[in-house]
């Protein structure tokens, strides 16, 4: 039983590990006052790209870099659009996803070998295979942590330290204050428009990189729509995290176990329609919404950014 | 010398029509540099996008098809962003549209005259359209919850309701395992125009855009939802009854994405099967946002964004090349327009210091 657990939690961490990249980059974006509803175009431009790239230079870390790049360079023009131009966030990010899926779904069918009528599906190519640390393995349960690829491990060098730089942090400090409140930050000499291009970015290298996950160890190799709808929901996952990078982990392993138990009871033959089981993140999402509004002092305290979707412009004084 | 951006009193005339255009052409200007890169020629490939989306009769009528729920989505969407309300959900409001039209057509045949029967199925796809979008607005007027993640949310519930029912309990039985309901009963088909596969649809979309540029810009409620839109302090001010209002325009938008989804199972699948949600429901935000939410406009804009839709399954067919192109081209329309946005919404005002001892101005910067 235990060992099935332990089995069962290794998946579930090797599914949500691109959930958890993604999560953590789109809460520190959110962090600075800026939503970004591009996440699946996004990890569908760093998926197609690190594939490629890995491909044709048979390292998987160039792969990596490439994916930071395209992640850093999408969002940097979602930054433009909403900071400096103060466009409709919503709008942006949508129009961010669209071009993103658009693009790399093309891409998909130009960037392959001549030999494969220049089509990216099917091949194969340089991936992080799981690494098992001999003996932590061997522990029960928390083996689990210990039969993952490299990507993975790297989280738990990330995740500890997304949460000390929000929190511990002076940087951290101002970044929360240009999400909350960007009159006050900007009166306290904080630079508002400097911090948001710079959180958007950075938030867009790591979902472009939670893409990455995928076509490079979780799903090796491209397909069309190789996300499935990932990007969406890493939207619920950050407010399922409340805005807070360590606990994004909970919910992306919630997430991924529901896929995971999802299966056994299939193959348990019980009853409860699947369809019913996936939609749980999303009704449980509108629920803590809903809750969150309904008792605004504790959305204080759990931390939504007050500023979250809204330009900021200064005031002619 | 400092640069200051003001608000503009009133857009300018010019700006809201010059601007989709050059949009337009700047799209198609970096899809041709993205074309050129990947070694197709993109003149070649933008002629054969046009010859394909509108080059016959035949294919103007394919163009027409995936207009048609773009046009009835982008109307729904653009009545509730005039009002500042993110509804990104039609995707889901659509989805939902058509499980219910579906529900209709299948259950109600046998008790229902035939000549109830269409008329019914529509009317299901509305009432399931605005029900999906009412509780979303219902949420945010009574309890400020925000409605962008909401409508997104519920998108996933009802596409996953839909695929539940067209794989589970609702599949047809004779359907050789393939994933879908039963075909509808005859009485249930909404008429097709001629030999084409576009219907009855684009009558609907006509016909309510224009009654939608009517009741916005000629009746009082249309008075009253520009006001809440434009400033809510105003409106409260005037004695506009904000909550009934945002209820009531969702509820419309939400009924004309219903719409396109019972137009879709019943003027094109005759049946609820996998591919009525296919993204219509966020092209139609870039279909509302590029019309300026003009309801006349969007019919227009609807027609482009279908016509590039067809126009990329052609030249995958002619050219080799992959459809995706037109999606591209529609993900990047909006860039030059959002950037843009910045000179139609406000205006470039340059102050010079005027023999200003520099001193002075440096304290003033900050």
């Amino acid at each position: 039983m235990i060992a099935l657990f332990t089995s069962v939690l290794a998946i579930t961490l090797r599914a949500g590990t691109s959930l958890i990249y993604a999560t953590v980059g789109e809460i520190y974006t959110e962090r600075s006052g800026i939503l970004n509803l591009g996440l699946e175009g996004v990890m569908l431009m760093g998926a197609v790209l690190s594939f490629a790239t890995a491909y044709y230079t048979g390292s998987a870390w160039l792969g990596v870099l490439v994916a930071l790049l395209v992640g850093a360079l999408l969002a940097a023009i979602h930054a433009f659009l909403t900071v400096t131009m103060r466009a409709n966030q919503v709008v942006s990010g949508l129009s961010i996803t669209l071009f993103g899926s658009g693009l790399a779904s093309f891409l998909g069918q130009r960037l392959g070998p001549e030999s494969n009528g220049y089509y990216l599906v099917g091949k194969v190519g340089p991936r992080f295979t799981p690494y098992v640390v001999p003996f932590l393995s061997d522990i029960p349960v928390v083996g689990a942590l210990f039969k993952q690829d490299i990507l993975t491990y790297l989280l738990y060098i990330l995740i500890p330290l997304a949460w000390f730089y929000l929190y511990k942090t002076r940087n951290g400090l101002n970044l929360r204050a240009v999400g909350e409140n960007p009159q006050t930050a900007d009166a306290m000499g904080i630079d508002v428009i400097r911090v948001r291009y710079l959180y958007t970015i950075l938030g867009g290298m790591l979902v472009s990189l939670g893409g990455a996950h995928l076509s490079l160890a979780y799903t090796p190799g491209w397909s069309e729509n190789i996300t499935g709808g990932r990007g969406w929901i890493v939207i619920a996952l950050v407010i399922f995290a409340m805005w807070n990078p360590a606990r994004a982990v909970l919910g992306a392993i919630l997430f991924g176990g529901i896929n995971a138990v999802q299966f056994r009871l299939q193959a348990a033959g019980t009853n409860i329609p699947s369809a019913f089981l996936n939609m749980l993140p999303y009704l449980a999402t509108i629920g803590i919404l809903i809750v969150m509004t309904w008792w605004e002092t504790l959305s204080k305290r759990i931390g939504a950014p007050a500023a979250l979707g809204t330009a900021y412009m200064r005031e002619e004084k | 010398m400092q640069f200051i951006f003001e608000k503009r009193q009133s857009v300018s005339r010019q700006a809201i029509i010059l601007v989709p255009i050059i949009s337009f052409l700047v799209s198609l200007l970096l899809g041709a540099i993205l074309l050129a890169v990947s070694g197709a020629n993109p003149l070649l490939t933008y002629a054969a996008m046009g010859k394909g989306a509108f080059g016959s009769w035949r294919n103007i009528s394919e163009t027409l098809v995936k207009a048609i729920p773009l046009m009835l989505t982008g109307l729904g969407v653009s009545i509730a962003f005039r009002m500042r309300f993110w509804n990104i959900g039609a995707e889901g409001q659509l989805t939902l549209g058509g499980v219910a039209a579906a529900w209709a057509a299948l259950s109600l045949a046998d008790v229902l005259p035939a000549w109830m029967l269409l008329p019914t199925v529509i009317l299901f796809g509305m009432l399931a359209g605005a029900l999906w979008a009412g509780v979303p607005a219902a949420l945010k007027v009574l309890m400020g919850v925000d409605e962008t993640l909401t409508t997104l949310m519920l998108n996933y519930v009802a596409i996953l309701f839909s695929k539940h029912l067209y794989y589970g309990p609702w599949r047809d039985p004779e359907g050789f395992g393939f994933p879908g309901t039963a075909p509808f009963p005859e009485a249930a088909w909404l008429p097709r125009l001629g030999h084409t596969r576009a219907h009855w649809g684009l009558l609907f979309a006509v016909v309510l855009a224009i009654v939608l540029w009517l009741v916005l810009n000629r009746t009082r409620w249309g008075f009253e939802l520009r006001i809440i839109g434009e400033n809510k302090r105003a409106a409260r001010y005037l004695g506009i009854n904000i909550a009934r209002n945002v209820i009531l325009a969702l509820a419309v938008s939400g009924a004309l994405s219903g719409l396109a989804g019972a137009c879709e199972v019943a003027g094109i699948s005759r049946r609820l099967q996998q591919g009525l949600s296919i993204g219509y429901g966020y092209t139609a935000i870039i279909v509302a946002w590029m019309a300026q939410l003009n309801p006349l406009a969007v019919l227009l804009v609807a027609i482009l964004m279908g016509g590039l839709l067809v126009g990329g399954d052609q030249v995958q067919m002619m050219m080799g090349l992959p459809a995706a192109v037109g999606l591209v081209l529609q993900g990047m329309i909006l860039f030059p327009m959002l950037a843009g946005s910045l000179f139609t919404e406000y205006r470039l005002r340059i102050i010079r210091p005027e023999k200003t001892p520099p001193a002075l101005v440096t304290t003033e910067e900050a």
